[in-house]
C-alpha cells in the first residue's frame, strides 16, 4: 500500500467516473456531483505527491485551495440549478436549451 | 491489519463512486457521494494529511453535500414519478471513459516515478498555518474575496425576481 501508484490509479478511477456522470447524467445535481468526483480525484493527486513527491505541505495548502474553491462553485452552480428550475420546471440538461423561455 | 483497512477504504470508495454515478435515485446517489467523500478522507489519512482529512469531512460533507440535497429536495416534487433519473447515451460515454482511464492508468504504470522517502510530519497544522501566512498569503486573501463574491452571487442568482 506505500506506493505513488495505487494512489494514481485511485484518482484515475475517480476522475474516470466523474467524468462518466458529467457526460451520461441528465439531471444537473448529477453532473455536479461529477464534478465533485473530478475535483477529489484532483486533492488526491496533490495529497499523495505531498507524501511521495516531495510536495510536502505545498500540496496540502494547494488541496485546500481546491475545496475553497469547490464551495464556492457548488454554491453558485446550485443557485443557477434553482433559477433554471424556476424558468423550465425542469433541471435536465439536455431540454435547458434557451437562455430564457 | 492496516493493509486490510487500507483496501477495504479503497474498495470503499470505488463502489460508492459507482453508485453515485449510476443510481438511478438521486437522494441515493447523494448518500453514496458522503461514502465516497469519507473514503478519500480515509486516504488523506494513510496519506499523512491528518488535517486535510478532517477539512474534507468538515467543509465537503457538512457544507457541500448538504447543499447539494438541498438542491435535490428544491428542484423535485419529492412524489413525482421523474425523481429517477437515468443516463443517455450510456454505451458511448463508456467507451470515451474507459478510453480516458486506460491512458491514465498506462501511463502511470509507464512513468518511472520519483520517489522520495519523507518523513512522517509532526504538526501538520502548524506547517499549513505557517505557509498560509507567508508563502501563500496572496492566494489566501485571493480565495476570501473570491468566497464573497460566489457568496453575493449566489444570493443575488437565487432571489426571486420581485
Amino acid at each position: 500500500m506505500d506506493t505513488l501508484q495505487v494512489y494514481l490509479i485511485l484518482a484515475a478511477i475517480l476522475f474516470s467516473l466523474g467524468m462518466f456522470a458529467v457526460i451520461t447524467r441528465r439531471n444537473a445535481i448529477a453532473v455536479l456531483m461529477g464534478i465533485e468526483l473530478i475535483l477529489n480525484a484532483a486533492n488526491l493527486n496533490f495529497i499523495a505527491f505531498a507524501r511521495f513527491g516531495g510536495m510536502n505541505i505545498g500540496g496540502h495548502i494547494f488541496a485546500l485551495f481546491v475545496i475553497v474553491l469547490a464551495a464556492a462553485e457548488v454554491a453558485v452552480a446550485l443557485a443557477i440549478i434553482i433559477n433554471l428550475y424556476q424558468n423550465f420546471n425542469s433541471i435536465n440538461v439536455d431540454e435547458a436549451q434557451q437562455l430564457k423561455q | 491489519m492496516i493493509n486490510i483497512v487500507f483496501w477495504f477504504f479503497v474498495i470503499l470508495t470505488i463502489v460508492a463512486a459507482l453508485m453515485v454515478v449510476l443510481s438511478k435515485n438521486l437522494v441515493y446517489a447523494a448518500i453514496a457521494l458522503l461514502v465516497t467523500l469519507l473514503g478519500v478522507a480515509a486516504m488523506y489519512v494513510f496519506l499523512w494529511a491528518d488535517f486535510m482529512a478532517g477539512t474534507q469531512v468538515m467543509i465537503y460533507i457538512g457544507g457541500i453535500l448538504i447543499l447539494l440535497l438541498f438542491g435535490i429536495m428544491l428542484t423535485h416534487k419529492i412524489t413525482s414519478v421523474r425523481i429517477s433519473h437515468t443516463n443517455v447515451q450510456r454505451g458511448f460515454g463508456a467507451l470515451i471513459v474507459i478510453a480516458i482511464f486506460a491512458g491514465l492508468a498506462w501511463m502511470v504504470n509507464i512513468t518511472p516515478w520519483l520517489q522520495i522517502h519523507s518523513q512522517e510530519p509532526q504538526q501538520t497544522v502548524h506547517d499549513i498555518g505557517i505557509l498560509l501566512m507567508t508563502d501563500y498569503l496572496l492566494p489566501f486573501e485571493v480565495a476570501s474575496v473570491l468566497l464573497l463574491g460566489a457568496l453575493i452571487g449566489a444570493a443575488v442568482l437565487a432571489r426571486k425576481e420581485s
